[in-house]
């Protein structure tokens, strides 16, 4: 049996660490200063945000450029190879078998602390690492010049997106909880360097710290319940832990309760939820597009993932007494969101803000716990990924013409860039989830399914919906829209390479909008597990607090 | 004479004095008298090996002795067996745990000795002449003579075999005397800096001043307990503790004294681990010290403190938890707390380090207040993994200079621009910050889940939740300094890097090599530590006549 999941984490962290290991080509003395001088030069103009980007002059360039051109051209090979290998796996996927574990390997690691390095998907885990895969070429491929005017050309940023990729798929198909926490929180250092780094503006490394500080601080209170869940089940494994009979379901309601409030908090940082997001528009906004779309359009799912997978299932007899609060949580972050989005002056900091309220969507439609919103916002993670990564991508485009992201800044490009408005267009009406385009069909679903758990929520939440025409069609117009700027005159179209980078999310927004069926099928019998789990210990703790009732009437 | 010679065995009269002359067991004493041998001759050779091939003579006979100790406590472990044994008429036990801290403190005394060798343009980090008025025109004489203080090697090695001593003390008058021949030498080395001379002046009478008054109030206790109990040897103490004292106290109103004592000895110990608020010494000695002899205090008499304070709380104190167990929960939650805050404040990056030790003393109190088998394996683990890092986070101090006059460089803001300067170096010293913080694939933090994981397992969930909220503050400031090397650009000149020698380099590749090793790779000394109960063997984390949850050993 090939070991599929072991080979994909492994084969972007063999490209990470040959990027690494690439000769550094000595630059002359002279070339050195003058790149240096040309990135203070440009780093000034970023925080300044009027001045066009420098590029750098070829004398300077091809010195440190020629390892950087290798190291671009084999992160590009690499994640096309982990595309192709994850794809290759997804093939020998058992769709009816989506509901349980598959490509299941386990090696034990620590067995002091009965650690394992044990990997497996399920349906919901495989559209995720297939998402993070498919992602990650297009980013390298659109952050391909993005770095040429840095001193190592960009090479250490595809190392660190290549060694991300490794942990985003190890955190997907962890099925230990010591090596999920290890891979959630070892993530956490390319992000940080991708952003402290390779950032844009002057405020970037104090995003990084934020950042950094947010997760850091989430994961260490994750760390005592993961503690928790050892000492109590006495295991890390998964399939162990959610068996049935094991110590972990026998905990008494209290203690699961703080067990899932120290998981819940990590992940809803992560996601980011309410009153716990503001970090992420911050960190968006000062970092590189790609970053951005790795940042938001994947990182951020683990959060939401981690609900579904490790809240919900490893402790069921604490969900019920949390679905309120974090369906009013929920409702928050969309219509919170969706206003503050409304209000950015900033692009990237505006499709932030509309992930803040398209996540109060997904944890929405999480904890309904019917199996209809629980199939949308597993979908919507999926298509969320493809709407905001494009989103981000195109945004990235123009900050390369113009050098700002700032929304007054642009205007009329439609009638320079008619392929680039173009563009915009539909993954701006994929974000607000037009029909006929993915979104729609997950949003429509969480809808149906929380509309069945109760129809109040569902009504607040179709706010959010409107307010979401409002933001991407006022950004749409004031930026592409009336009579075209002087500066942007010269605004050139789509490049080859950019419509290579995007064009695979719109055909995958538009294929999934019109046939979601072949997503569903594999994310359904999955979701059909957490829902059953959920629904049980609904019902015997249900039966537990009635028969504590007798008992106190007696 | 033959009244008072008692040769057949029988008990003595006065309980703890052995009137027999005690049979030495003079393999199991090897590693101390090889360790006191070479310091012996050193001091010999100081007097008569000529000026000239004195450095290289002392050197080879210090590391020699180190390497020779270190081999001969490798081979004890088969001799010694799982039950321990006894030496020099029950003064010195010499069990797992003896051995493996032993063992710890030979390896990283070595390594410090390689900090300590090492010479920069001819000049180590030592001051010429120490006797000589600092900025006299007779230092300067010396100065330019190339003198220096050969006496350092011997100093290093009688404090070593004090560190040997200190844990395996298996009586409290042993104790106190391993606990002076450790600390005089090191308050001697203190003063020996060769920069900044009256700072480290200062810094070593201060420490010297309070280590006194520490040992004071060590001595003050022991004489407490010796009245409660009646003998100073930990066995009869615990045996005492678990009777209700001496025979005097049959009325059990002993226990006054016994409180008195152990709050007292408690204070002793608590200064040399520097845990709040007996802390105060350790910023200013560690910065005004030597930065070798800093090492070799921040990684050696940590561990050397910490044993004999786990041999003091397991074995005699063993049975009165309840007594202890309050007073180290206010300490353990003080020193997380107050330690982390301040070292917020921190701009010199010694000064942070030490409070950083402070941090990780707390944590390792969490440990230590588990009282079970799990918590002194974690302890011992973390104790390994955390001597490691530090050792190379201090060899990475000695390196970066001032551009003036080539002193250390001690003030942060100084290190802007570290990560364009030296990648290498400053990605090592991101990985020690890291380990230090406890991000996953580090030894760090395998060591903090270690004792984390006993803590919970003991029911000091508390401790943990202080504990983890205390590491996202450390959090906070490690990341500061990352921030400081790679994302802040230097004002002016910015730092000189010293070539890294052999010595210091491979102090640094060592440091590296063991933070990934044990991050990575930690089972095989885990296990060997505590195997589990499948694989059966002998656990290396017991003490004799220890007493924990897990049972007593005898």
């Amino acid at each position: 049996m090939i070991p599929w999941l072991t080979l994909a984490i492994a084969l972007p962290a063999i490209g990470a660490i040959v990027i690494w290991a690439l000769p550094r080509v000595k630059t002359s003395e002279t070339a050195t200063t003058a790149a240096r001088a040309e990135a203070s030069a440009s780093g000034a103009a970023g925080s300044g945000g009027t001045a066009v980007k420098t590029r750098p002059a070829t004398g300077t360039g091809t010195a440190g450029a020629a390892s950087a051109e290798t190291a671009k051209r084999i992160a590009l090979f690499f994640s096309v190879a982990t595309l192709a290998l994850v794809a290759a796996m997804a093939w020998n996927f058992d769709t009816a078998g989506a509901g349980g574990l598959q490509f299941e390997e386990v090696y034990p690691w620590i067995p002091y602390f009965g650690v394992h390095f044990a990997l497996g998907v399920d349906g919901i885990a495989l559209v995720l690492i297939l998402m993070s895969v498919i992602l990650v070429p297009l980013v390298v491929l659109a952050a391909w010049n993005e770095h040429s005017d840095r001193e190592d050309g960009g090479r250490g940023y595809f190392a660190l997106i290549l060694a991300l990729e490794a942990m985003m798929i190890g955190v997907f198909a962890a099925t230990d909880v010591f090596l999920f926490y290890v891979f959630f929180e070892a993530m956490l250092i390319p992000v940080y360097f991708m952003i402290g780094r390779y950032g844009r503006g002057a405020d970037r490394a104090k995003a990084a710290m934020k950042f950094l500080l947010y997760s850091l601080a989430g994961g260490l209170i994750m760390l005592v319940a993961v503690i928790g869940v050892y000492v109590i089940g006495g295991t890390f494994l998964w399939s162990e832990l959610t068996a049935p009979g094991s110590p972990l379901a026998a905990v008494d309601p209290a203690t699961a309760r703080w067990l899932f409030l120290g998981f819940f908090i990590a992940f809803a940082i992560k996601a980011p939820m309410w009153p716990v997001h503001t970090w992420l528009p911050g960190a968006a906004g000062s970092s590189s597009p790609g970053t951005a779309v790795l940042l938001v359009g994947v990182l951020d799912k683990v959060g939401t993932y981690g609900m579904l997978r490790f809240c919900l299932e490893l402790f069921p007899a604490a969900v019920s007494w949390f679905v309120w609060p974090v369906v009013a949580l929920s409702l928050v972050s969309i219509i919170y969101g969706a206003i503050l989005a409304i209000g950015q002056s900033d692009m990237m900091r505006l499709v932030a803000y509309t992930s803040v309220s398209h996540f109060g969507f997904i944890t929405l439609g999480i904890f309904a716990l019917t199996p209809q919103a629980q199939a949308g916002a597993a979908l919507y993670m999926v298509n969320h990924g493809f709407a905001t990564g494009a989103l981000f991508l195109i945004v990235g485009f123009l900050i390369a013409r113009r050098g700002s992201s700032r929304i007054e800044d642009f205007g009329g490009v439609q009638k320079v860039a008619p392929k680039l408005a173009g563009v915009f267009l539909i993954t701006g009406l994929a974000g607000l989830a037009l029909p006929g385009l993915a979104p729609f069909v997950s949003e429509f679903l969480v809808f149906v399914g929380v509309y069945a758990f109760n129809p109040i929520p569902a009504v607040i939440s179709v706010v959010g919906v409107v307010l979401a025409a409002l933001y991407i069609l006022w950004m749409y117009q004031r930026t592409m829209t009336g009579p075209t700027k002087e500066s942007l005159s010269g605004t050139t179209d789509l490049s080859a390479r950019e419509t290579w980078a995007v064009a695979p999310l719109i055909a995958l927004i538009i294929a999934f909008g019109v046939y979601p069926q072949p997503l569903l099928n594999v994310i359904n019998p999955a979701v059909e597990r957490t829902v059953e789990i959920g629904a049980d210990t609904a019902s015997t703790t249900a039966n537990a607090e009635g028969d504590t009732e007798e008992g106190d009437e007696e | 004479m033959n009244a008072l010679y008692v040769a057949d065995g029988a008990p003595p009269s006065l309980p703890g004095i052995t009137e027999a002359a005690p049979t030495l067991d003079w393999w199991l004493l090897a590693p101390y008298l090889v360790v006191f041998g070479a310091g012996v001759l050193a001091v010999l050779f100081e007097a008569f090996v000529p000026k000239r091939s004195l450095r290289p003579v002392q050197i080879t006979v210090a590391a020699a002795a180190l390497i020779a100790a270190f081999a001969l406590i490798v081979l004890q472990v088969e001799t010694v067996g799982a039950g321990g044994a006894m030496i020099a008429g029950g003064v010195l036990a010499v069990d797992g745990t003896v051995l493996f801290l032993q063992g710890t403190i030979a390896v990283l005394a070595l390594v410090s000795l390689m900090l300590i060798a090492e010479r920069r343009d001819g000049r180590d980090a030592f001051s010429a002449q120490a006797a000589t008025v600092p900025g006299s025109e007779e230092e300067r004489r010396h100065i330019l003579a190339g003198s220096q203080h050969t006496e350092v090697y011997p100093l290093v090695l009688f404090a070593v075999l004090g560190m040997l001593m200190f844990p395996a003390a298996n009586d409290f008058l042993t104790m106190f005397i391993a606990l002076e021949v450790m600390s005089l030498p090191l308050y001697l080395l203190c003063a020996l800096a060769r920069r900044r001379r009256l700072f480290s002046q200062e810094a070593a009478v201060k420490y010297f001043l309070l280590g006194a008054f520490s040992s004071a109030f060590f001595l003050f206790g022991i004489a407490m307990v010796y009245g409660y109990a009646g003998s100073v040897n930990f066995a009869a103490i615990r045996a005492a503790v678990e009777s209700g004292g001496a025979e005097i106290f049959a009325q059990g109103d002993g226990e006054p004294l016994l409180i008195m004592g152990i709050g007292l000895v408690a204070i002793g110990l608590l200064f040399k681990v520097g845990a709040v608020p007996f802390h105060n010494w350790k910023p200013d000695v560690y910065q005004g010290a030597p930065t070798p002899i800093t090492a070799l205090m921040a990684s050696c008499t940590l561990v050397a403190a910490f044993g004999a304070l786990l041999r003091v709380f397991f074995v005699p104190f063993g049975g009165s938890v309840e007594i202890w167990e309050p007073m180290l929960w206010t300490v353990a939650i003080l020193t997380m707390v107050v330690a982390a805050f301040i070292a917020v404040t921190q701009r010199d990056v010694k000064r942070l380090l030490a409070y950083s030790s402070v941090v990780h003393a707390g944590f390792i109190l969490t440990a230590v207040i588990a009282s079970s088998t799990e918590g002194l394996a974690g302890a011992m683990f973390y104790l390994a993994a955390y001597g490691f890092t530090t050792l190379g986070a201090f060899a990475i101090v000695t390196l970066v200079r001032t551009r003036d006059g080539g002193q250390e460089l001690g003030d942060l803001d100084g290190w802007a621009g570290l990560g364009r300067r030296s990648p290498g170096l400053a990605l090592a010293l991101s990985l020690f910050l890291l380990a230090f913080a406890g991000i996953p694939l580090t030894s760090g933090f395998i060591g903090k889940f270690a004792v984390f994981e006993a803590a919970v397992a003991a029911g000091a969930t508390p401790l943990v939740v202080v504990g983890v909220l205390s590491s996202a503050v450390t959090a906070f400031f490690y990341v500061r300094i990352i921030v400081v090397m790679f994302f802040r650009d230097s004002e002016g000149e910015g730092p000189t890097v010293a070539r890294a020698g052999v010595l210091t380099g491979g102090v640094i590749t060592v440091g590296v090599a063991a933070t990934l090793a044990l991050g990575i790779f930690p089972g095989p000394v885990l296990d060997n530590l505590l195997p589990s109960s499948e694989t059966g063997g002998e656990p290396a984390a017991v003490m004799i006549y220890q007493v924990t949850d897990g049972g007593t050993t005898d």
